[in-house]
């Protein structure tokens, strides 16, 4: 079998005292997206956080590609190939639209259809024509397009979404939905964090579930849809939190 | 008339030093969080250094020393962040009595070297004759401290605004772990920005000297001005320390020259004032 694109084995993360993530494994195939489900507080972003290095683990493996990147500072994981779309966009306010794509700038190390702005601007029509804006006045929707713009422009080999449709219109959503469908079909391996189950569903190939920092499925999105019960049990009611 | 004149010059040429001062201050709060109180001390030994360079180099004018203090002082700045300020991580206490700690070892250190008198530096010979306009003797020198406070201003302003590397830094003044969770080397930029705030403070020092000269007591003097600008502008502004360094500068030296009781009084209303009505400053941005 090929290198998982990304491989996370029994991770156990803190913050402080509190323990939040309890022995946390599962792997995302290259070109494949995962979608990395669960309730409110279940640890998804927490997840996110230390494979990006934001939050160190206090064990455990992470390897991307089959190199070992738990404990690099997120720097390292950054040119590693690791891109994140943060929960909360988090684009940077001060910095114009070109600012904050030219910052996230990084050679591609191994595509050979590197991420430009000319190819962003293509991606994301109305931010070409916004380019000077101060990131922090555009609306939620134009902010989400910039961060995953932003994490783009690194050429990552696996991209974390964390809750990308979070507080957007449901055309706003829609769009989201697009341009992941895009890029997954451009090839890049994924991970998608979202409390919109349909939204995921529409778009994963394999779906795995944290309750209270556990895995408590792992499996291809086929197993989930229909099984109402797994659903109740971790997820709450389908569209409940979104209506998409 | 030739009084409110000259002390307008003279507000202009100390906000100008202030600025030197205060522009580093800023930019390393406002980056790494980090309240180096040490920078008071970085521009005094600026101000030892030069005069020491310019008395042991014959013919080596002002300008040269200040640019040699100015590299020596980042030089300096640049271990001292590597060494020991890296290591206390975002402990403001550690922070407070480290960098207090350090200043002191430099005041010290430049007592012992260069002893307890003031050491004047002149200023440069063209710039010691006064410039005679419309009856009024203009002393030249003012006009050119404040000349080099706005090339360092805008030196700043495009470095900060109009490079990427400059666009990194003001990133991870925004969202410092987003920052590095794109690959900006921030811990790198860290240390440049310490490096050139302490350079500036420390060439900011020679060139105050033909104003202050160098003696024990300048960085004690000077720190607490440069907390006031920093205030008062904004943290991590530049155009806050532009316009905070030239308020103070004003106001410290009217009020010396007015109300030499109350200057400190002066200095510090509107300090109150800003914390209560607009505690980010004037030009700077509420933090989440
Ligand atoms: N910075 C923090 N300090 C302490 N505890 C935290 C911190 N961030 C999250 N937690 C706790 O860790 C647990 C997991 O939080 P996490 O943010 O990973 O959840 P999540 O699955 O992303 O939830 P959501 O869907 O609301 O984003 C929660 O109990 C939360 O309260
Ligand atoms: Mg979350």
């Amino acid at each position: 079998m090929a290198t998982d694109a990304l491989r996370i084995d029994t991770l156990e993360a803190y913050y402080g005292d509190s323990h939040v993530l309890h022995g946390v494994s599962f792997a995302l195939r290259a070109g494949e997206v995962l979608a990395l489900l669960g309730r409110n507080g279940a640890g998804k972003t927490t997840c996110i956080s230390s494979i990006m290095g934001l939050l160190p683990p206090r064990s455990g493996g992470i390897a991307l590609f089959g190199k070992a990147i738990a404990g690099l500072p997120p720097e390292a994981i950054s040119h590693a190939g690791v891109g994140l779309v943060p929960q909360g966009r988090r684009v940077f306010p001060s910095l114009s639209v070109l600012e904050n794509l030219t910052v996230a700038r990084q050679r591609a190390a191994t595509t050979d259809r590197p991420w430009t702005l000319e190819r962003i601007f293509e991606l994301f029509p109305p931010m070409s024509a916004r380019r000077s804006q101060l990131a922090g006045t555009l609306s939620g929707g134009e902010q989400q397009m910039l961060a995953i713009g932003r994490a783009l422009m690194g050429n990552p080999r696996v991209l974390l979404l964390d809750e990308p449709s979070e507080g957007l219109a449901p055309l706003i959503v829609a769009e989201v939905g697009r341009t992941i469908a895009r890029l997954k079909a451009e090839g890049q391996s994924i991970i998608l964090v979202e409390q919109n189950s349909q939204l995921a569903f529409s778009l994963a190939d394999h779906v795995v579930i944290l309750n209270t920092g556990r895995v408590t499925f792992d499996g291809r999105v086929s197993e989930v849809v229909g099984n109402e019960a797994l659903i109740a049990q971790n997820l709450g009611v389908i569209g409940t939190h979104h209506a998409a | 008339m030739q009084f409110w004149i000259i002390q307008t010059l003279n507000s202009l040429a100390f906000g100008g030093l202030l600025f030197l001062l205060a522009s580093g201050f800023s930019l390393i709060f406002g980056l790494m969080r980090l309240a180096n109180l040490a920078h008071g001390a970085f521009f005094m030994l600026g101000a030892y250094l030069g005069a020491a360079a310019i008395r042991s180099i014959p013919g080596l004018d002002l300008w040269s020393a200040a640019l040699l203090a100015g590299f020596s002082v980042a030089a300096a700045g640049g271990l001292l962040e590597r060494l020991v300020l890296r290591r206390l991580g975002s402990n403001p206490l550690g922070q407070v009595l480290v960098t207090l700690g350090i200043s002191f070892i430099i005041a010290d250190a430049c007592l012992m070297l260069w002893g307890g008198d003031p050491i004047p530096m002149p200023a440069p010979d063209y710039l010691r004759r006064p410039i005679l306009f419309a009856g009024i003797a203009f002393p030249a020198y003012r006009f050119a401290v404040v000349a080099c406070a706005i090339v360092a201003a805008l030196g700043l302003y495009l470095l900060l605004e109009r490079t990427r590397i400059g666009a990194m830094i003001r990133a991870g003044v925004d969202d410092m772990d987003m920052a590095r969770a794109i690959g900006i080397p921030v811990s790198k930029l860290f240390t440049a920005v310490f490096c050139l705030g302490a350079g500036i403070a420390g060439a900011g020092g020679v060139l105050g000297g033909p104003i202050l000269s160098a003696y024990p007591g300048l960085d004690a003097d000077m720190l607490p001005l440069a907390l006031i600008v920093v205030i008062l502008g904004g943290v991590g502004s530049l155009l806050g320390a532009f316009v905070g360094s030239f308020i103070i500068g004003f106001i410290y030296t009217f009020g010396t020259a007015l109300l030499p009781d109350l200057a400190y009084v002066i200095l510090f209303l509107p300090m109150i004032v800003v914390i209560a009505f607009r505690p980010q400053g004037l030009f700077g941005r509420l933090r989440a």
